[in-house]
């Protein structure tokens, strides 16, 4: 597997350009290819969950704080913009980043309380938090629409193209998929993405070097939660009707399977683990209930085989074994 | 320029440094020696800010810095080596050394440039290994490589615990060298040591730390020469 990611690794390097361009071709062209709805419905669930998934894995990958109740800040902002559209009938480009900026609030009042938690201690006040958030959606009937939900929320315009099916969703999921990416990617690799690491390798280490941990891990929490408000937002106006069945534990707990399976602490993890669980839901359609029993199989089997995820093999790993290869290829070199 | 007036560190009800003062200058090599659990970590973490300290004051270049957050006191120029080395064993040594300049965030990218290339100078053995993992290391690659990470975030004083823990005396040796090295590069240096031959025949001055007291304190030599320290810590 290792080797595989390597030549890949190397085959990217070389026509990296080229492969880009192609690549985002494609993607645009992916409605004109699939004209189905039903196929272009799956396409956007990918998308959607790779920004959950990957917000996820900003928190459990890069800095080690275990957070499953997840769903709890996608039910957050996705309320947000169900709210404010259908109440104040804001635009729906402006509460994007509203929902995103809520639900980071909601992530550090979390946070802040259980900054000395860690492990499997957050993990249950995570999941707390998701249910809590889950229960005042189902019973604040004023503003919530309690058990039957808000319907009717608008979809969003620009130019005059309105967005109404998964066909043109799909550019909606797009763009914010890239930008996810674009922007991850540079905090990863900006100074706090380091200090995260730091924390996830070895907190008092982290300590003695100066890294203020609990502003880095609050910082952490609030990244992650703000892109699952993000996705909330764009997802509400999608199905246009939103209620709190959509955000139970079990919602929770397949974003983290999509984490674990595409492996954390990668940026390219969480896209595998949303394709692969994905595709897994709908080709096991036919057996319905029992595809969760497939799920659990799955992660099993992943923890046997590759504990770190399909892609979870920390860049510096990887790196490390290409340095011994070489060495070893050198060593045979020299002997012949 | 580092001064420890009357500190006092409590473990719950366990007493770990009672009423220690001492004093780094500008430039020296300030050895604290000892035997186990005399109170040299807990006084470096007190330094550090990394324990709640219950009494006493530490001041360094003038300010007070008894009640600041690790973090804070970390930017003022104080630089802490942990024992027991604690890098970061999944991160690539480039990495580890970056992790290095977080702490301080009026480094830029030329200056971290500047402290990479003269880290790598002072340990070729880093530059060689850049891109492999901190884990893979040897354990005194590890202990160079905490020692560079922490010069990473450019410290006015590093205080170094135990850098010669779990190493081969050839290796311990070569740290040492590395600490002379790092003195004369125009850092102070406060080093703890169990090996008290080592530490006090390089060190300027030195603390010898009993039961969370200080019992002796003189220049580095003169103690070496102490009959009492020799028959506790030298075998005689």
């Amino acid at each position: 597997m290792n080797e595989i990611i390597l030549k890949l690794k190397s085959i990217y390097d070389k026509y990296k350009i080229i492969i880009i361009l192609a690549g985002s071709i494609l993607l645009l062209l992916v409605p004109v290819i699939f004209p189905k709805s039903y196929i272009m419905g799956i396409i956007c669930r990918i998308l959607l969950y790779i920004i959950l998934a990957g917000g996820l894995n900003v928190i459990n990958g890069y800095s080690s704080q275990f957070c499953i109740g997840y769903a709890g800040f996608f039910c957050i902002g996705a309320y947000t913009e169900a709210i404010l559209a259908l109440r104040l009938k804001i635009n729906f480009w402006l509460l994007l980043p509203i929902a995103g900026i809520v639900t980071a609030i909601a992530g550090l009042l979390i946070c802040l309380p259980t900054l000395k938690l860690k492990g499997k201690y957050l993990a249950l006040v995570t999941l707390g938090f998701s249910e809590i958030v889950r229960l005042i959606a189902l019973n604040w009937s004023s503003l919530t629409g309690g058990p039957m939900g808000l319907k009717g929320i608008p979809v969003p315009k620009i130019f005059g193209i309105e967005f109404k099916n998964s066909l043109s969703y799909y550019y909606i999921f797009l763009f914010l998929v890239a930008i996810f990416l674009f922007v991850t990617r540079r905090v990863i690799n900006s100074r706090i993405g380091r200090a995260w690491m730091s924390i996830r390798e070895d907190e008092q280490a982290a300590r003695s070097l100066g890294v203020d941990t609990s502003m880095y891990k609050a910082l952490n929490f609030m990244y992650g939660a703000f892109w699952a408000g993000i996705a909330g937002a764009a997802y509400a106006p999608y199905t246009r009707y939103i209620d709190s069945t959509f955000f139970t534990l079990d919602e929770g707990f397949n974003i983290l399977s999509m984490a674990i399976i595409g492996g954390m602490g990668t940026l390219i993890g969480p896209v595998a683990g949303s394709i692969v669980v994905n595709l897994l839901t709908e080709l096991l359609r036919p057996i319905s209930e029992y595809r969760l029993v497939a799920y659990a199989i799955l992660i099993i089997a992943m923890m046997w085989l590759r504990p770190q995820g399909l892609f979870g093999a920390s860049k510096s790993i990887l790196a490390g074994k290409e340095i011994v290869k070489k060495a070893r290829k050198a060593e045979k070199e020299a002997a012949a | 320029m580092l001064k420890i007036q009357n500190l006092s560190v409590n473990y719950g009800y366990i007493a770990a440094v009672k009423n220690i003062s001492l004093e780094v200058n500008e430039g020296e090599i300030v050895t604290l020696i000892g035997g186990n659990g005399a109170g040299k970590t807990t006084t470096l973490m007190a330094i550090s800010g990394l324990v709640p300290k219950a009494s006493g004051t530490i001041t360094f270049k003038g300010v007070n810095i008894t009640k600041m957050s690790p973090d804070k006191i970390v930017k003022m120029g104080i630089c802490h080596v942990p024992e027991g080395r604690r890098i970061f064993p999944s991160l690539t040594v480039y990495e580890n050394l970056m992790a290095g300049t977080i702490g301080n965030p009026s480094l830029k990218k030329p200056q971290i440039k500047q402290l990479l290339e003269k880290n790598y100078e002072l340990f070729p053995r880093l530059r060689e290994r850049m891109k492999q993992s901190g884990g893979s290391l040897s354990g005194g690659e590890q202990q160079m490589l905490a020692i560079a990470r922490g010069l990473m975030m450019d410290p006015d004083i590093i205080m170094l615990d135990e850098p010669s823990l779990g190493l081969a005396p050839i290796i311990v040796e070569e740290i040492f060298d590395l600490i002379l090295k790092i003195r004369n590069a125009g850092k102070t240096v406060l080093l703890i040591e169990q090996n008290a031959s080592m530490a006090l025949s390089i060190a300027d001055r030195g603390y010898v730390i009993e039961t969370g007291n200080v019992v002796l304190e003189g220049k580095g030599r003169e103690l070496l020469a102490n009959p009492d320290v020799r028959k506790a810590y030298l075998g005689g």
